[in-house]
């Protein structure tokens, strides 16, 4: 038990103890089982408050390892609030080597965005996920969402959708998009924007999404085929703000819209921080 | 001819209080069957097992050669949205009240696998103008809408995919006088074009008289006296049918 560690503590490795982290990989396994189902766990109080990703940080505690190279992002970006005390609580907690490089990290928590590089084989996507049920808002009863579930009666869904189009001339739901897992199972893929829903299909990266306060526990085993729900007449698009990056010049990523002073300016750069600088340096 | 639904003494008890019991009957395609009774007399208790909302004690419901009682539940819930039509008393039941009222035609067609947003909102359009709602409130909710349109919505609501048997939990409550007469036009009519079947539990017996082929009189959670509404109510045979018939208030 008293393994040398370097820094700390009198945590045990990544904060959680043990047996916590084995009733997770349980319901973790459950989850890249059976792809898109919800699985509940016993989700423990940590030490930061509901809303701030204690979802994903017990996912990615219970899949750290001493050798991982850890990425925490919060909308794209490596230095805003929520990825600086996440990443720094890993270290503290589990020494582990962090980066905010994507295509060095093994494993990479992120708050709604899906990294522009592509995923490789081997990489862990944790996504915090803050209502997991996508037809919360449509059905209140927790009850008849899980007969929902299991008898595949999806119709509602697309009610959603068609009041979008009725009131907005399009599908106005531009984060949150619900998805169809492999033909069975429709799940919210965490408040990521809709530009990134087709990062989800066909992804050699396996994906984890952890919903803390609501309990739950879902995932996208590698190369799950994912389908955004749409009409025939009204198809499915992924869009983004219709300009290039104002520093990296880059046309084909997902950009955050900067005011820079009270008379109207603005200016449009890459959400994912990594990205941006890579290209920059290139 | 086959009968649509077979009733085969259903009971139903809470406790070691009775809901109803022994109650068989048949109900043949384009048939109209009243279902009349003071309150607590069983008949909503009856229609909740006959619907698949309630588990009857003992007995079978058999409609078109297949048992709703001991069926899987998706089976029943496949049903529920296909064949079947379930009107509330309260349209706030059967509707959803945050969602437009094209949504609410719509979502039994996406219930049943329709996706295409054009044929949709020609349909509920098309449904809209049945129950004599305007096109242009078809993006309104159902809480802008007056309590007669509310339940117009809903009855277009459930029969746009074609049901073929539609249960009705005191259609009328609830409404003015007028808005009952129009909303009972409006169905006399719908039942009759489209051939549908429907059981109508109520308590207005001027209902029953309008809509209803058959006509059952319940009492205490048994059926007193049933025959053809016609018959039942100008030739009542059990005390309780006569006391009902005689407490009609004549204008």
């Amino acid at each position: 038990m008293n393994a040398p560690q370097k820094n700390t503590t009198e945590y045990n490795f990544a904060y959680l103890d043990e047996d916590t982290k084995r009733m997770i990989r349980r319901a973790l396994l459950k989850a890249v089982a059976i792809p898109g189902y919800q699985v509940p766990f016993a989700s423990r109080e940590m030490p930061m408050p509901y809303g701030w990703g204690t979802g994903g940080v017990q996912v990615t505690a219970a899949c750290l390892t001493p050798d991982d190279v850890l990425k925490v992002i919060d909308q794209g970006a490596d230095d805003t609030t929520n990825a600086v005390s996440i990443r720094k609580f890993f270290q503290r907690t589990a020494d582990v080597d962090v980066t905010e490089r994507t295509a060095d990290a093994t494993i990479i928590q992120t708050r709604h965005r899906i990294p522009e590089a592509a995923l490789t084989e081997g990489q862990i996507l944790v996504f915090q996920v803050p209502i997991p049920e996508p037809l919360r808002f449509l059905e209140p009863r927790e009850t008849e969402t899980r007969k929902m579930h299991e008898l595949e009666e999806y119709g509602l869904m697309h009610v959603k959708l068609y009041e979008d189009i009725a009131k907005h001339g399009q599908i106005a739901t531009a984060y949150a998009y619900p998805v169809k897992v492999e033909g069975r199972y429709v799940m919210d893929p965490s408040p990521i924007p809709k530009f990134d829903n087709p990062k989800l299909s066909d992804n050699p990266a396996l994906m984890l999404f952890g919903a803390g306060r609501e309990q739950r526990i879902y995932a996208l085993p590698p190369h799950t085929k994912v389908a955004s729900l749409d009409f025939e007449d009204h198809p499915f698009e992924a869009s983004k703000a219709n300009h290039n990056c104002d520093i990296c010049g880059a046309g084909d990523t997902y950009l955050d819209e900067v005011i820079t002073d009270d008379r109207g300016s603005r200016m449009f750069v890459c959400s994912d921080t990594d990205h941006c600088r890579t290209r920059q340096e290139a | 001819m086959q009968p649509l639904l077979q009733v085969q003494n259903i009971r139903k008890t809470y406790g070691a209080r009775i809901g109803c019991t022994d109650v068989s009957f048949d109900l043949y395609p384009g048939e109209v069957m009243g279902i009349v009774g003071e309150s607590g007399s069983g008949k909503s208790t009856l229609l909740s097992c006959l619907a698949g909302h309630a588990q009857p004690d003992t007995g079978a419901v058999i409609f078109d050669g297949r048992d709703t009682v001991t069926m899987a539940e998706p089976e029943r819930r496949m049903l529920a949205r296909t064949d079947w039509a379930y009107v509330h008393q309260n349209p706030r039941d059967g509707l959803r009240m945050g969602v437009s009222a094209g949504g609410n035609v719509g979502e039994r067609l996406m219930a049943v696998g329709a996706r295409n947003y054009g044929t949709i909102r020609d349909t509920a359009t098309d449904w809209l103008g049945r129950v004599e709602i305007n096109a242009d409130r078809i993006d309104d909710r159902p809480s802008q809408f007056s309590g007669g349109m509310q339940q117009r919505l809903q009855i277009a609501r459930n029969l746009v995919t074609g049901p073929r048997l539609v249960f009705m939990d005191e259609p009328t409550g609830g409404l003015d006088v007028s808005v009952q007469a129009r909303l009972l036009d409006l169905l006399r009519g719908l039942v009759r074009r489209m051939g549908l079947s429907a059981i109508i539990v109520t308590h207005d017996l001027a209902v029953v008289r309008l809509l209803a082929d058959r006509l059952m009189v319940m009492k205490g959670g048994h059926v007193v006296e049933q025959g053809l509404t016609d018959q039942v109510l100008d030739d009542p045979q059990h005390a309780y049918t006569q006391l009902l018939v005689s407490s009609v208030l004549q204008v």
